[in-house]
């Protein structure tokens, strides 16, 4: 299939697609890193992920809103105060339902998989019922827009830029929080041996409930991200939410560094087949890769072998 | 068989509930709707097909597969290529660029039958195909996971994956596949014309009739060790193991179990609704069946069946009248399900109307006779399961700690 | 790797690493025919481990273990019970949804393809071996409860007793004794004493006035290797052994 083009037109291929995979790496490492903190250190399957990522993507977009209307002095920076808002908004709610459900569930995985997917429904027709059915998008601030021209055939969009950047940023404050700080240690403890945490003084029921509200947290801030590159709709969510499950299991459920390699590997393998064949041929041949790597390899690329 | 065997595999409670599903599908339904209503019901029941091998699956086995679509999708789709080709003579199909080939096919500018459709105008192969193509599949997801010890949360992702997979591949291959709108404009069986009322009270028979062959190997299933074993392994797997059980191996069957029964289901969804499609196999269809056989109670095969039946019923009528409001019903409905009520009508029914239904038996027949069949030793009672835990299994992979 | 020998159990030079850390360093030890062997040792000596290489749970690193003369480290776990080896999990581990009657006769040797347990039929044979079991681990009488509503001391029967079911030549037995009231253990220790006759036994214990009570001879295991080896009255009195125990 390479025979037709030159070796430069190849490598500015590989190039153009692998800055549109970096795009699509740091939106999956978004998504991916809220859920590896859910799945990974408490065995929680939320389905409903990608509809927090969206209540983020609607915060951002109704912020965007308010400044262009209110305060279009200072509409370039709307977009820091929208991601915070965006994560103030999917913790609380994740705090809540952590609270009303998911606290009820914990030694029953496949059944917390089948109540968030209730959720991720209501949701949606909540999303729908607000919002209408029509998918919006945000105005950018001038700033964000444009691109850079590295070379003569490679561009490198602003927008796509700051997400990598965003993405790399609460990887590393999500890397510290959880290997640098007490809070951290705290969770893995409750991970590890939840009896012996509670025995020690550690509040495992707060631990639970503020690592699940962190994760829809992260979540909209990865779904603000989100209205930079794409437009939203009520069903947003529902199209990533088995690539990021796939991202998360790949990497190894338990280890933030498998999840970023393994978002890597999906999201170039999948950008630079693209160009090769269609959208959709190369989206069914990454993921069966993926599900044909997991069978041989169920524990994921990177993996602790511990004594049972 | 004899009496005995029969009615250790359909104990008197058991027997009761089977003739009264069969009393409400042959006789009270056909009677009481009309053809269109009746369909409706036909189609409903193709997916308690699949409700019933959930129970196997998911309620016995503690295996979670979202990826039942995908099953019920293949049984859809070999019934369909036949109908289709027998659709597409060339006589009726003479005004294509090529004619003989099926509609869909014509309009992506393919000029040839591909290969793998030729097999499909044998309704021989047909049949066999919607019965092996799961099995075969069913058995390599079921080989490459389960001998691995790959379970619980993990098999359901990637069975999930696999519906999307299909869902995609169907979509964009859609000179080979129909794409999104699926098969349609299905018409004839051997000549035979499908969309006769007729016809349709036929295959809603035929639909009975098959639904309740796969009840019986279920109970079948469910009563022998077999059974046991499941339950079993759901509880404590490494015991089932180590007292020199190949464990894998009856996961495996009976996912294939239940992706046979899934296929079934497809099939007749095909000859009854008239079409197949890319809706029918995704995620969303594919997790909405396991929560038909929620609904029913995950440990009740009968259950499941009104399980199928009660929500789509609920499906239809609210679509109808309230199409705002069902995303809110079926999504409570799953988190209803989960939290407030885990085993479903069944478990609803054991704990509720029972204990009246048996005192209300009991005053008709007069009091039980002593039942001669018993064995010399008293049978162990089936164990009411109460206990939710025990539903789930533990983190599936080896190496988790 | 090793020669043929008399020996149930044979094992040689046994190796387990996790990501490097040895659970299991180098072991060697033998079980003669009718031995009862207890295995003690500090926690964390690796004692559970070394069951869960016999009967194939955790893979070895390095080493070989034969039961009468056929190498087990490469064999699957269900092939290892079949070849007779038979092992009691630490905390019970029973079917709590099923009832006693039914634990039991999932233990029966017989119909363990999915095939043979289709037809599996419950006669005579399963029915009174069942009735024979269940009176000698005291739950004769309890044969239809379910079993999560047993006592932990009737469910650490019921697991001694499935093992019964399968009639084990070697039979291993995790903390047997851990979490009974004294009645129970005096029970239990009764119920062992009958059950390890004519086959080899590996026990785990603590309980150094039980272990006295049945064992033949003692391994003391500390940081994955043998520390001392022989009679009970031979390493309670090795000063290595007290040291471990005692701590400096």
């Amino acid at each position: 299939m390479f025979a037709e083009y030159s070796s430069s037109e190849l490598l500015s291929i590989f190039a153009m697609q692998g800055v549109a995979g970096l795009i699509l790496f740091s939106v999956f490492v978004l998504m991916a890193l809220g859920l590896a903190i859910i799945f990974g250190q408490m065995g929680v399957i939320n389905m409903a992920h990608g509809e927090f990522m969206i209540l983020g993507a609607y915060v951002t977009y109704l912020t965007s809103h308010v400044f262009s209307t209110y305060l279009p002095d200072f509409f370039s920076i709307y977009f820091i105060l929208a991601m915070i808002l965006a994560f103030i908004a999917a913790a609380a709610l994740g705090a809540l339902v952590e609270w009303a459900m998911i606290r009820h569930l914990y030694h029953r995985p496949l059944d917390t998989l089948l109540a968030t997917w209730g959720l991720s429904l209501i949701l949606q027709q909540t999303y729908r019922t607000v919002f209408g059915p029509r998918e919006v998008g945000v105005t950018l601030p001038d700033w964000l827009m444009g691109s850079y021209q590295l070379t003569e055939s490679i561009e490198l969009p602003i927008n796509g830029l700051f997400v990598m950047c965003l993405a790399l940023g609460i990887s590393l404050a999500v890397a510290l929080l959880m290997y640098r700080s007490r809070w951290g240690t705290q969770v893995r403890a409750v991970v590890q041996n939840r009896p012996m945490a509670g025995a020690v003084g550690i509040n495992t029921g707060k631990v639970d409930r503020v690592t699940f509200a962190l994760g829809c947290g992260i979540a909209g801030v990865a779904g603000s991200a989100f209205t930079m590159i794409g437009s939203t709709g009520p069903t947003s969510g529902q199209l990533y939410i088995v690539d990021t499950f796939l991202v998360v299991v790949f990497g190894g459920a338990s280890s933030l560094l498998g999840t970023i390699a393994s978002a890597f590997s999906i999201s170039q393998a999948q950008s630079t087949m693209e160009f090769f064949m269609s959208g959709s041929m190369s989206k069914v041949l990454t993921l069966l890769f993926v599900v044909l790597i997991l069978m041989l390899r169920p524990q994921g690329l990177f993996t602790l072998k511990v004594r049972r | 068989m004899s009496y005995q065997g029969f009615r250790s595999l359909l104990p008197k409670k058991d027997l009761y509930s089977f003739l009264v599903l069969a009393l409400i599908l042959v006789v009270v339904l056909p009677l009481s709707l009309d053809i269109f209503r009746l369909n409706l019901v036909g189609k409903y029941l193709t997916y308690a097909f699949v409700a019933v091998g959930l129970v196997l699956c998911w309620g016995y086995g503690g295996i979670l597969s979202l990826g039942q679509g995908v099953f019920f999708g293949l049984g859809g789709y070999a019934m369909a290529m036949f109908l289709k080709l027998e659709a597409s003579d060339p006589e009726s199909t003479k005004i294509q660029s090529t004619p003989g080939i099926p509609d869909f096919m014509d309009w992506n500018q393919i000029t040839e039958l591909p290969f793998f459709w030729e097999p499909f105008y044998s309704f021989g192969f047909t049949l066999l195909a919607i019965i092996l193509l799961p099995t075969i599949l069913g058995y390599i997801i079921g080989v490459a996971m389960f001998k691995r010890r790959v379970g619980g949360v993990y098999f359901a992702i990637i069975t999930q994956a696999l519906a999307a997979i299909l869902t995609i591949l169907i979509i964009g291959q859609q000179g080979y596949t129909g794409g999104v709108n699926g098969m349609t404009d299905l018409r004839t069986l051997h000549g035979w014309d499908i969309r006769t009322d007729n016809a349709k009270y036929v295959f809603y028979f035929v639909c009975v009739f098959l639904l309740f062959v796969c009840l019986f190997i279920a109970q079948f299933i469910r009563k022998s060790k077999l059974g046991r074993l499941l339950v079993a392994m759901r509880d404590k797997e490494d015991r089932v193991r180590f007292s020199g059980y190949d464990v894998s191996n009856f996961k495996i069957f009976v996912f294939c179990v239940g992706a046979i029964f899934a296929a079934i289901g497809g099939a007749m969804f095909t000859l009854q609704v008239g079409f197949m499609s890319p809706t029918l196999v995704g995620i969303v269809p594919s997790i909405e069946m396991v929560i038909f056989c929620a609904v029913g109670g995950r440990l009740s095969i009968i259950g499941a069946v009104y399980g199928a039946l009660l929500v789509n019923f609920a499906k239809t009528s609210f679509s109808e009248s309230f199409p705002e409001l069902w995303l809110f019903a079926m999504g409570g409905l799953f988190i209803a399900v989960v939290m407030a009520f885990p085993n479903g009508l069944a478990g609803l029914y054991n704990t509720y109307a029972a204990p009246k239904v048996d005192a209300f038996f009991a005053k008709l027949f007069g009091k039980t006779p002593v039942s001669h069949s018993s064995p010399p030793t008293p049978l162990p009672s089936k164990p009411t399961n109460t206990k939710t835990e025990s539903v789930t299994l533990p983190q599936g992979v080896v190496h988790e700690q | 790797m090793s020669s043929n020998t008399d020996f149930v159990l044979a094992v040689e030079g046994l190796t387990v690493s996790f990501d490097g850390f040895k659970a299991v360093n180098d072991l060697t030890f033998y079980v003669d025919e009718n031995e009862i062997r207890v295995i003690i040792g500090p926690n964390g000596a690796g004692k559970t481990t070394v069951l869960d290489l016999i009967c194939g749970r955790t893979k070895a690193t390095d080493g070989s273990i034969k039961f009468r003369n056929r190498e087990l480290t490469r064999m699957k776990e269900h092939d290892i019970v079949k070849a007779g080896v038979g092992r009691k999990f630490q905390t019970p581990s029973i079917y709590g949804d099923l009832s006693v009657f039914e634990n039991l006769e999932i233990s029966f040797p017989r119909g363990r393809s999915v095939f043979g347990a289709l037809v599996f039929k419950r006669d005579e044979e399963v029915i009174s071996k069942v009735h024979e079991v269940a009176n000698m681990i005291f739950l004769g009488d309890q044969l239809d409860k379910q079993a999560e509503l047993l006592s932990h001391g009737q469910k650490q029967w019921l697991e001694i007793g499935m093992l019964l079911m399968q009639d084990p030549d070697l039979l291993m037995l995790d903390e047997p004794v851990a979490g009974m009231s004294v009645g129970e253990r005096q029970q239990t220790a009764e119920l062992l004493r009958s059950i390890i006759k004519d086959r080899s036994v590996i026990v785990i214990e603590h309980d150094m006035q039980f272990v006295a009570q049945i064992a033949d001879k003692v391994t003391v295991l500390h940081q994955g290797k043998i520390l001392a080896e022989g009679s009970v009255d031979k390493v309670k009195n090795d000063p290595k052994v007290i040291e471990v125990y005692l701590g400096h």
